[in-house]
């Protein structure tokens, strides 16, 4: 069962960022885009339990940052091995400066 | 015949399997490996669970089933026959090719001291299966060699409760592959941590439960692993006549001096862009998957030379190393500190090419910095000091500059 969690205030990432998210034993990486829309995936890199908030945000895709994997932040696709599982991602919106996604 | 034959199956020969399905390849791929199982990734193995040894495969079988790539595993190859164009294995079998990809590897280089073969090695599944079951009881183990694996064992068996003692001949952990500064960082931590080192030490003889070093003095150890490097494994490229100079000797496409066969990985030595052309052999596992997809590409045609720019990582505890291009040692280093416990060094060249970068932080806190730091230098991007050495420039804005 989802609810809408306040993750954190929209201007604690940076464009073209990312940052962590933890909530009930879970986390995730919330990301805002160069065209400042915010995305949210599982936070652990799907190919081994590395944290994508390390990583480093290109335009859309988030690279591990230990093996070079990555994935497209806005659907969690796995665009380059050794990624090959595509990321859980998660609604988000924005209200009064406020991300909220639903985990 | 038009088969691919692909001799090692580690990161590297896999990695040159895939690659060639991905890229078109038609015809069959035979990927032959000498361990049992599936492939599996070397870096983890010093890092074991409470479950034992990680065991992380590179592929599964669905993945070669789905890539109909025929996997031989546990097979031994003979001999290269460029002659017949044919791979013979060990139990008698041909296998014909077109083409052939050596991703042998390299083998632990073995202790020549008398009793040295009492040494465990580190560098298969069932070595480090073995390590970690003798030691699950030890009260000491000496490390022989304080390069990367000897310093992650250290840092694995420490933090298991084991007394550590690391014998290093050199004067210094981790020789020329790390800067100075970070390599001083790491051992004072491992020291925190209760690691003994000895340097400037040889090993004269390994007897029972001790080791005497050649100035005579001892260390008592229930283990002792030999952790002194490795010899990249050329023995059936050099019968079949292929030039070898501590490593498979190719040219910058990773073709060697037949035109049907190729090598990559720990087992090649292949000119370097990041080191003036000088050939240079690496033992990283982003250089072993790099040159294999690279050795596919060329396989089917493609003339590009290797140009990845060298790059790899080192956990000892909760810090992270990471290494981008070839350090030089003795060259000025440009200090960029991100936090109390993390910084980045960057060597620029005299034209202010930034040729080298490496950092150390908690986790993985450096591998952002490191991996613009790599674009930078891939692009041969110009920086001078004080922009680097500025906290509030961002490395990303010199790329888009």
């Amino acid at each position: 069962m989802t609810q809408w969690i306040n993750a954190c205030s929209a201007d604690d990432i940076e464009s073209e960022g990312v940052i962590r998210f933890d909530h009930a034993g879970r986390t995730f990486a919330i990301f805002r885009s160069p065209a400042d829309e915010y995305f949210c995936t599982d936070g652990l890199c799907s190919h081994e339990a590395v944290h994508l908030a390390d990583g480093l945000v290109m335009d859309y895709v988030i690279e591990c940052p230990k093996h070079s994997g990555e994935f497209d932040y806005r659907s969690g696709e796995a665009v380059r091995a050794p990624a090959c599982r595509n990321l859980k991602v998660y609604s988000t919106r924005i209200e009064d400066g406020c991300v909220f996604v639903e985990v | 015949m038009t088969a691919i034959v692909i001799i090692g199956a580690g990161e590297c020969g896999t990695r040159a399997a895939f690659e060639l399905r991905e890229r078109g390849w038609q015809e069959a791929i035979v990927l032959i490996g000498a361990e049992p199982g599936l492939p599996y990734e070397r870096p983890p193995l010093s890092k074991p669970t409470s479950g034992g040894v990680c065991r992380r495969p590179v592929c599964d079988d669905s993945a070669l089933r789905a890539a109909d790539i025929e996997y031989l595993r546990g097979v031994d190859v003979e001999t290269l026959d460029r002659a017949n164009r044919c791979v013979r294995l060990a139990d008698g079998r041909n296998i014909a090719y077109g083409k052939a990809l050596l991703a042998t590897g390299a083998r632990p280089r073995p202790m020549q001291c008398p009793g040295g073969d009492r040494a465990l090695t580190f560098r298969t599944m069932s070595d480090a299966e073995t390590l970690y079951r003798k030691t699950a009881n030890a009260a000491h183990v000496a490390v022989v060699g304080a390069g990367l694996i000897g310093m992650e064992l250290a840092a694995t068996l420490r933090t298991a409760g084991i007394g550590v003692t690391v014998i290093e001949a050199g004067s210094r952990p981790l020789g020329r592959g790390v800067p100075e500064a970070l390599a001083a960082r790491l051992h004072a931590r491992h020291c925190e941590e209760g690691v003994r080192f000895l340097f400037n030490a040889g090993v004269s003889l390994i007897d029972g439960d001790t080791v005497v070093l050649s100035d005579g003095t001892t260390v008592a150890a229930d283990v002792v692993v030999a952790a002194i490097g490795v010899l990249p494994d050329t023995s059936l490229a050099e019968r079949a006549g292929l030039a070898v100079a501590n490593g498979i000797v190719v040219d910058a496409t990773l073709a060697t001096s037949d035109p049907d066969v190729f090598a990559a990985g720990d087992c090649a030595r292949v000119p370097s862009r990041y080191a003036n052309g000088v050939p240079l052999r690496l033992e990283s596992w982003r250089n072993a998957r790099e040159q294999g997809a690279h050795a596919a590409r060329t396989m089917l045609g493609d003339a590009a030379a290797f140009d990845a720019v060298p790059w790899f990582w080192s956990d000892q505890y909760d810090l992270g190393l990471q290494v981008v291009g070839i350090p030089i040692p003795g060259q000025r280093n440009v200090v960029r500190r991100l936090s109390s416990d993390a910084e980045l060094l960057f060597q620029l060249a005299d034209d202010g090419r930034m040729c080298c970068a490496s950092g150390l932080g908690v986790g993985n806190r450096v591998a952002r910095d490191i991996k613009l730091a790599e674009m930078l230098i891939a692009r041969g991007v110009r920086a001078t000091p004080d922009v680097l050495e500025d906290p509030d420039t961002n490395l990303k804005s010199l790329i888009r500059q």
